[in-house]
């Protein structure tokens, strides 16, 4: 067994020790810690698996966005009903969803022992497409040029989300602004953190979605740090969550999914073909679709984790 | 044992242990917690089909991999939505367990709320 099998095997067995605490904790918060750092040790087996432009993704949303999500939601959940309540599960349960686990699992792990050989690729059509794009990054050519109609509507889908969470707002309140994420007397630590960290994060942003079109990097990851900085500005209370009636922020939200369906559609005139880009001048358009989507990503996740208007707006 | 067919089999060890969360606890935002498990476990999946790919001069299929980031933000947009529901339901009932036999609390006692 060579180091990096054993280190393998040490990471594999973290994950699943850390998984299994976010489900048997007892207390929620714990359990939510727990799911941030299950969330880094797996981009570290992204990395592994050689998909740093996943590993960053995992880090910064499925760890970091989501983190602040269920911290600051279990904060806002302190003192319902319910929360802490742990009583131990019915007879059928303790003996039914063990089973039904393991069944699941085996039978998971059963199709991964047994995956066709030799595997089933698209790598050579990745390759074979790539240079027409002039990207250097296959998985941002995947993302905006090969299936860019899916990114599109996954932006959309982005889109019916914050519709879906502001529309849970009482009558009173539509067109206010959300709860602010922290407490009101911003601390020493958090204020030392936005002067350390913000400018930085926003530098590092950039930086990601620009060498995106050929380095591991991206709209979606940039997105997401510009985001974290937001929220981490806002979680110190240096400055609120805007009005979800806001002109501005209605704008940023669909920018990305509008600039992206909008050229598109240009398509057929510019390239022959829906969601085309004429040949030489595809990563231009590519970077220009991405730098809306950046923005309309930096805008939606912060509104997504700051949930339902919960303010009157102002008269 | 390559590193990826590791990495799929606890893939598939975390969709069990976040089917089981997601039954057997009754706190949603647990069962938030192990829906997110059920899906990390099977992007894991994913990927190893994606490094099983490797040809070309890559060392993994970028298809699979794309797939996957779009994935892991849309899995968030729903957790988003899904909180926003458990909150309204605080706001509603004041007790958020699924529990039907959970002692329940008088809607709007102030304590935490936001």
């Amino acid at each position: 067994m060579s180091i990096l099998q054993v280190l393998d095997l040490g990471l594999a067995i973290l994950v699943l020790a850390v998984a299994g605490w976010t489900i048997a904790a007892r207390e929620l918060f714990a359990s939510v810690v727990g799911y941030v750092a299950y969330g880094l040790l797996l981009s570290i087996v992204w990395i592994r698996l050689y998909a740093p432009d996943v590993a960053l993704t995992e880090a910064a949303i499925g760890s970091g966005v989501t983190g602040v999500l269920l911290v600051t939601t279990g904060a806002r959940l302190r003192g319902a009903g319910g929360v802490e309540a742990n009583r131990p599960p019915g007879i059928s349960l303790r003996f039914l969803a063990p089973g039904l686990a393991v069944l699941v699992a085996a039978a998971l792990a059963a199709v991964v022992l047994l995956l066709p050989e030799p595997p089933t690729t698209l790598a050579p059509e990745a390759r074979e497409g790539l240079a027409a794009t002039g990207l250097g990054n296959p998985v941002t050519a995947v993302l905006i040029a090969y299936r860019s109609f899916d990114t599109m509507l996954e932006k959309v889908v982005l889109v019916l989300a914050v519709v879906g969470v502001w529309s849970l707002a009482p009558d009173r309140f539509w067109g206010g602004a959300p709860a602010p994420l922290g407490r009101a007397r911003p601390e020493g630590a958090l204020l030392f953190l936005d002067q350390a960290l913000v400018p930085l994060g926003i530098l590092v942003g950039i930086h990601l979605f620009w060498v995106g079109a050929d380095e591991p990097g991206g709209a979606f990851q940039a997105g997401a740090i510009l985001a974290a900085m937001w929220m981490i500005v806002m979680i110190s209370r240096l400055t609120e969550p805007p009005r979800v009636g806001a002109r501005w922020l209605r704008l940023a939200l669909i920018a990305g999914p509008a600039v992206f369906l909008a050229v598109g559609l240009a398509g057929p005139g510019m390239a022959g073909g829906f969601f085309a880009y004429p040949a030489g001048f595809a990563k231009p358009i590519i970077l220009f679709i991405e730098a809306f989507m950046v923005l309309s990503i930096a805008v939606t996740l912060p509104m997504l984790v700051a949930g339902p208007p919960r303010r009157s707006p102002e008269p | 044992m390559s590193a990826s067919t590791l990495a799929g089999l606890v893939g598939a060890a975390l969709v069990g242990l976040g089917l089981y969360g997601l039954i057997v606890n009754p706190q949603p935002l647990r069962k938030i917690l192990a829906f997110n498990l059920i899906g990390s476990g099977a992007f894991l999946v994913f990927g190893i089909v994606a490094r099983r790919g490797a040809a070309a001069g890559f060392p993994f299929d970028p298809v699979p991999q794309a797939m996957v980031i779009t994935g892991i933000v849309v899995a968030f947009a729903a957790s988003a939505l899904a909180v926003a529901l458990i909150l309204r339901l605080r706001e509603e009932t004041g007790n958020v367990s699924l529990d039907s036999d959970a002692p329940a609390k008088p809607p709007g006692d102030g304590a935490g709320a936001s």
